[in-house]
């Protein structure tokens, strides 16, 4: 929280709440904490961040956390259950799947991370521009962006990861192409209700350029709305990475990467069903996590829906 | 891999004033501009699907002369294939092909790409149709009563539903799904589109088994063929159950909160009346156009429910002619699935203009 | 509220009411297999040389010689061919064509028919066409090297070659006898019906083509005249089920009779079970490691034999691979003449430290492409972590096959991890692509030669003694020649072979006579019978 406010007499949440903002930024952290506020009384959403949070913290001291080696191979001791030695079992060469699922979640939060980065600002520049210039610069726009939409998505990316060849960051590449679109359409949508607005012309007529007026005031209108978007579309692109890992194309063995481990472990799954569910289950509760976080968030940042 | 996050982008704009004025000419203007762009959003996705087939290091030739062919024999089949042309030339004489209805022959089948789709796409069509009434018939109500009692029972279980449904991996749900009901309950049919008794039994109209049985007047084939693919089509209609009855959600909230809800009920109207008559109604427009999008990415085949089920649709179709390189296969594959997506939304557009009184 | 419970409710009704009920087993009559058939793009047996592709022609056509079903260590038998003769010196064949048969359209089965098929082969010139021109056929003079007369067919060779070489090459599917007339009224332009038996069938063989749809089903039903009797199953269906776990659940639950692709968890899962059980059958694919020697680590000779001490092939064979590969570490297959069973290396870094300290060599890093299947990666992943035990590092990439193959076959796979499967039931089809190569220069092109694409010079003495060894007549001195050949292999080869595979089938207990054609052959259905 910022120095400001605790110079202040009154106290920090009642500057934030205040219903008189007296600058520009008491105005915007105030409408932050009212959010936070409103988020924070979600339960489900609060669940969903812990998780995350959780997540982020198994990544970072990922080294110190797991209990073995990711790597360490014992084909004696293969296809274990889990057991006090191994709480989550073992896989089909015997490495340890809990120490596997601990160092995996690094490339799970690597590529939500990028691809959650990459594609809404892809989509919102495209789709910004498109909105704002018009005509036929927005016909062009349009069009490839409805190319790639009808384009059935999973090739698009195999073939991306097929052309550039496999590897993890390859596979980010292709999901963040597939994914703007959406995002591209959400974009302009937005730019076409806010570009005749009348602070927009009062912007023009100080003089402001079209880079200007896009950047400083048609961009961060746009983001809020993105950002649920992408909140709520974190599940798909885990799923969407998990798919490449399972298909082969995202991380090259014996990286552990939770969508290629369900896929070692499916051959085993009738009768060592924990090899393949246990990565299930990792996935499951992450993206539940973003879900319920991106569930949240829209409660709290879109400003149309959910009002009573 | 499902992907029902296309959602979102909302139907088109509605159509301005100044279109009711609109004469015929301006109509008849107005559907070839559509068919332009129609035709030109086609022609683009060939273009991108013939280069990516170009830039990929996968050699289309290897696929029909096999390993162990010699260099001579190699080559030989390299020029039969017309792959010595410049790029150009390929594309150009693909194009007037397929104008003449010849999409060419896939190398992975040996079968012209025609026959393979009249395969591959009936089986997609039957799972995703199946699977989306599964979905709407159970998303719609759901998502109407989560909105009507919001905060209720029924708005945290609807939740929980679609929140599960947005955040399984398909294919281990599949996996497991298959387990249980097929391997230990045996309730319904194993992997696959009919028994393997019933193979190649109902004579080919539609493709679609289910309907071919009921017109051959098979009722054991058709009772076959529905017990194997309850099972992926309730899969599929579990996910865009999820999104659908989230969205339906989202749209009644919005429309509950508007006034002439409440001058509703000041009248006095049963609640029932008013959320389904009055609510509903208003957001019907939407929510076609949601599901039309859900469908859409049902169409697109689910590779991963495809392979698990071995379902020969088009999803396992594209993605293994992809992987062997087989670009006629690959683009008249394409074709489908854009024409089926830019059909959807001309369909839900059409629907857009009927359905809203606005635009009359 | 109502409405969502009632929808339901139809729901679950209808489902229950259209849930079929006990699952019954397969007719009596009809043979119904799992297996993985997307391999297949074509039936013409000039053409096809997929293995789920011969598996289908092998059984819609005859050859002049083929193997007994029941019997196949007795080798090539008399088929189509009743009898032949070998002129003395040794470079001509003369086949007298059996009375009897008929093709499927009741055309009887000719000398001509015979002679046709062959030259249709040579002048078609597909992939699986070296088979016969090694013999010294070309498209120029086959017409007079391939000739007939009245009920007998005479093969003109270029060299006196060993009689088992040239027979045993006569086995495989690409030497099946089809239809002339029937083929011919088919044809489209000179492809003499390349077309068309693509898709179709004209042969004499035990079952007829009921129809095939591509990565879906292949249908195949009795021909009720067939010359050595109808076979017992009437039909027969191959249905396309990728996953092994999806094979399991099906033999499990009765709906097929045989499983053909089941994994070693699966296999040992289904020999527990009551009603079901296993057959177990060795076959010709070797799983081999090439180690490229364009590349500067791998060309070391201390390398090439560190590595062969670097395999677990005890632990493998006994975990992941457990049941579906043996080790094996010669290149001919067991149950060929001159196979050699001696396996020399075993798993040992120590030694393999030992052998690369002594050279000093101090580690190194190799990147590959590995083929995306689940018992290739695997092996890789084992063999990185005994790799990185000697101090080298192993970097893999993994590839759909077209895109190994595709890098293997310009000499661009620095270790290469994957199956080779004999092209014949003749020893030359393994020697000749491992342990012969004229000409390693990049120019050659030799991509059908293993020994080339991994850049291996075959040393002079060793490719002479390979092409001597098929014009040997005395078959126990061709069987010595052969076992020479791999011992010296062994020494120096940079190519090693690994493990060879084992076919492991599911069946339904009373399915009997079941084989897929062992070492030698491909699936045959005609002897397989179904018992109470």
């Amino acid at each position: 929280m910022s120095e400001t406010s605790i110079t202040r007499p009154q106290s920090r949440r009642e500057w934030l709440l205040s219903d008189a903002p007296q600058t520009r930024r008491q105005a915007r952290l105030g409408a932050i904490y009212q959010g936070w506020l409103t988020f924070r009384a979600n339960k489900l959403a609060m669940f969903g961040l812990v998780i995350l949070i959780l997540l982020v913290f198994m990544a970072i001291f990922a080294p110190w956390l797991s209990p073995q080696s990711p790597f360490a191979q014992n084909l004696a001791g293969r296809l274990q259950p889990p057991s006090a030695e191994h709480w989550l079992g073992t896989d089909a060469l015997g490495r340890d799947i809990l120490s596997r699922l601990i160092h995996g979640s690094r490339i799970t939060l690597f590529i939500v991370g990028t691809v959650a980065l990459i594609a809404p600002i892809i989509g919102l520049f495209i789709g910004t521009v498109a909105g704002f210039a018009g005509g036929w610069v927005d016909q062009v726009l349009m069009r490839i962006t409805d190319i790639f939409l009808a384009f059935p998505k999973l090739i698009l990316a195999l073939a991306f990861v097929a052309a550039l060849g496999p590897s993890i960051g390859n596979a980010v590449l292709a999901l963040a192409l597939t994914a703007w679109p959406p995002y591209a359409r959400l974009a302009r949508a937005e730019t076409l209700t806010i570009r005749h607005a009348d602070y927009i012309a009062a912007a023009r007529l100080q003089g402001a350029g079209p880079l200007r007026l896009l950047i400083r005031h048609i961009w961060p209108l746009c983001i809020s709305s993105l950002i649920v978007r992408v909140a709520l579309d974190m599940a798909g692109i885990i799923l969407s990475a998990a798919g490449l890992g399972f298909l082969g194309l995202g991380a090259q063995p014996p990286m552990p990467e939770w969508g290629a481990m369900i896929s070692d472990g499916r051959v085993y799954i009738l009768d060592h069903w924990w090899v393949a569910a246990m990565p299930g289950l990792a996935i499951f509760i992450v993206s539940l996590a973003f879900n319920l976080l991106g569930d949240g968030l829209r409660d709290v940042l879109d400003p149309k829906g959910d009002k009573e | 891999m499902t992907d029902t996050n296309t959602g979102g982008q909302g139907p088109t704009p509605p159509v301005s004033a100044s279109d009711r004025r609109a004469g015929r000419n301006r109509r008849l203007r107005r559907i070839a501009g559509t068919l332009l762009s129609l035709a030109l959003t086609l022609l683009g996705l060939l273009l991108v699907t013939f280069i990516i087939g170009r830039v990929m290091p996968i050699d289309p030739v290897l696929k029909v002369v096999g390993d162990r062919a010699t260099q001579a024999q190699y080559d030989a089949a390299y020029q039969a294939m017309g792959l010595d042309q410049p790029l150009v030339v390929q594309f150009f004489r693909y194009l007037t092909e397929v104008v003449t209805g010849d999409f060419g022959r896939s190398i992975s089948t040996g079968q012209p790409v025609i026959e393979d789709i009249k395969h591959v796409f009936p089986a997609t069509l039957e799972l995703a149709t199946l699977g989306t009434l599964i979905g709407v018939s159970i998303g719609v109500p759901l998502g109407v009563i989560a909105a009507a009692r919001r905060g209720g029972i029924i708005d945290q279980i609807a939740r929980v539903v679609a929140l599960v449904g947005y955040s399984m991996p398909i294919f281990w749900l599949g996996l497991m799904g298959l387990l249980l009901f097929y391997g230990i309950l045996g309730w319904v049919g194993g992997p696959g589109r009919q028994g393997i008794i019933y193979d190649g039994m109902v004579p080919h109209v539609t493709g679609m088994i289910l309907v071919d049985s009921l017109i051959a007047g098979d009722w054991a084939a058709f009772r076959d063929a529905f017990s194997h693919i309850i099972l992926p089509a309730s899969l599929l209609g579990y996910f865009s159950l999820a999104y659908i009855s989230r969205m339906t959600r989202s749209f009644m909230l919005e429309q509950l909160s508007a006034e002439y809800i409440t001058t509703a009920r000041v009248k006095g109207l049963s609640e029932r009346a008013v959320i389904w008559r009055h609510a509903f109604r208003n957001i019907s427009i939407p929510l076609v156009t949601v599901i039309a999008l859900s469908f859409g990415s049902l169409l697109e085949g689910s590779v991963l429910t495809e392979i698990i089920f071995s379902w020969p649709g088009l999803g396992q179709y594209i993605t293994k002619t992809l992987l062997a390189g087989d670009m006629n296969a690959v683009l008249g594959g394409t074709v489908v699935v854009g024409t089926c997506f830019i059909g959807l939304n001309l369909l839900s557009d059409l629907l857009y203009r009927v359905l809203d009184p606005r635009s009359k | 509220m109502k409405h969502l419970l009632t929808s339901r409710a139809i729901l679950l009704a209808s489902l229950l009411a259209i849930a079929p009920a006990a699952y019954a087993e397969t007719p009596a009559d009809t043979l119904v297999v799992a297996a993985t058939i997307d391999d297949i793009i074509t039936l013409d047996p000039a053409q096809a040389f997929e293995f789920s592709g011969i598996d289908v022609t092998i059984n819609l056509y005859d050859r002049l010689v083929d193997f007994d079903p029941t019997d196949l260590e007795a080798g090539f038998q008399p088929s189509l061919a009743e009898s032949w003769e070998v002129s003395e010196d040794g470079m001509s064949i003369t086949f007298t064509i059996r009375e009897g048969a008929t093709f499927h359209s009741g055309n009887p089965v000719r000398a001509e028919d015979a002679a046709w098929s062959f030259q249709r082969v040579v002048k078609l010139n597909k992939t699986p066409a070296f088979i016969l021109t090694q013999f010294g056929f070309t498209p120029e003079n086959v017409e007079e090297k391939i000739t007939f007369e009245g009920n007998k067919l005479t093969l003109n060779l270029d060299k006196p070659y060993a009689q088992s070489f040239v027979l045993n090459c006569l086995t495989a599917g690409v030497a099946s006898i089809v239809d002339k007339e029937t083929v011919m009224a088919n044809a489209e332009g000179e492809d003499m019906g390349n077309a068309w038996l693509g898709t179709n069938d004209a042969g004499s063989g035990a079952y007829t083509l009921g129809n095939w749809r591509a990565n879906e089903a292949v249908q195949l039903a009795a021909y009720e005249d067939y010359w050595q009797g109808a076979p017992e199953m009437k039909r027969v269906i191959v249905r396309n089920v990728a996953e092994s776990s999806a094979q399991r659940l099906l033999l499990e639950q009765g709906d097929i009779d045989v499983a053909r692709d089941l994994t070693p968890t699966d296999v040992d899962a289904v020999r527990e079970v009551e009603g079901l059980k296993i057959d177990e059958e060795p076959k010709g694919r070797i799983l081999y490691m090439g180690l490229s020697q364009k590349n500067e680590l791998l060309s070391n000779p201390a390398v090439i034999e560190a590595m062969k001490y670097l395999v677990d092939y005890e632990g493998i064979s006994n975990s992941f691979l457990k049941g579906i590969f043996v080790p094996h570490q010669s290149f001919l297959p067991k149950g060929y003449l001159g196979a050699l069973d001696e396996n020399p290396w075993t798993y040992d870094v120590e030694k393999a430290k030992q052998i690369l300290a002594d050279a000093g060599i101090e580690g190194g890093t190799v990147t590959t492409k590995i083929r995306d299947l689940r018992e290739y990666i695997d092996v890789a992943q084992a063999l990185q972590a005994s790799m990185a035990e000697a101090g080298l590092t192993l970097e893999i990439e993994q590839m759909t096959g077209a895109q190994v193959l595709d890098a293997y076959r310009a000499r661009e796979v620095p270790i290469f991890l994957g199956e080779w499967g004999p092209d014949y039931s003749d020893p030359n089809t393994n020697a000749a692509t491992f342990a012969y190569n004229p000409d390693n220069s990049d120019e050659a092109k030799a991509t059908g030669l293993l020994a080339w694409r991994n850049s291996y010079a075959v040393p002079t003495e060793m490719g002479e003694a390979t092409e001597a060894a098929t014009l040997e007549q005395d078959s126990e001195k061709r069987a010595e020649m052969y076992k020479d050949i791999q011992r010296q292999y062994q020494e120096e080869a940079p190519i090693i072979p690994l493990f060879i595979r084992v076919a492991n089938t599911g069946l339904q207990e009373n399915v009997e006579n079941w084989t897929t054609g062992g070492t030698v052959t491909n699936a045959m259905y005609r002897s397989v019978t179904k018992g109470e």
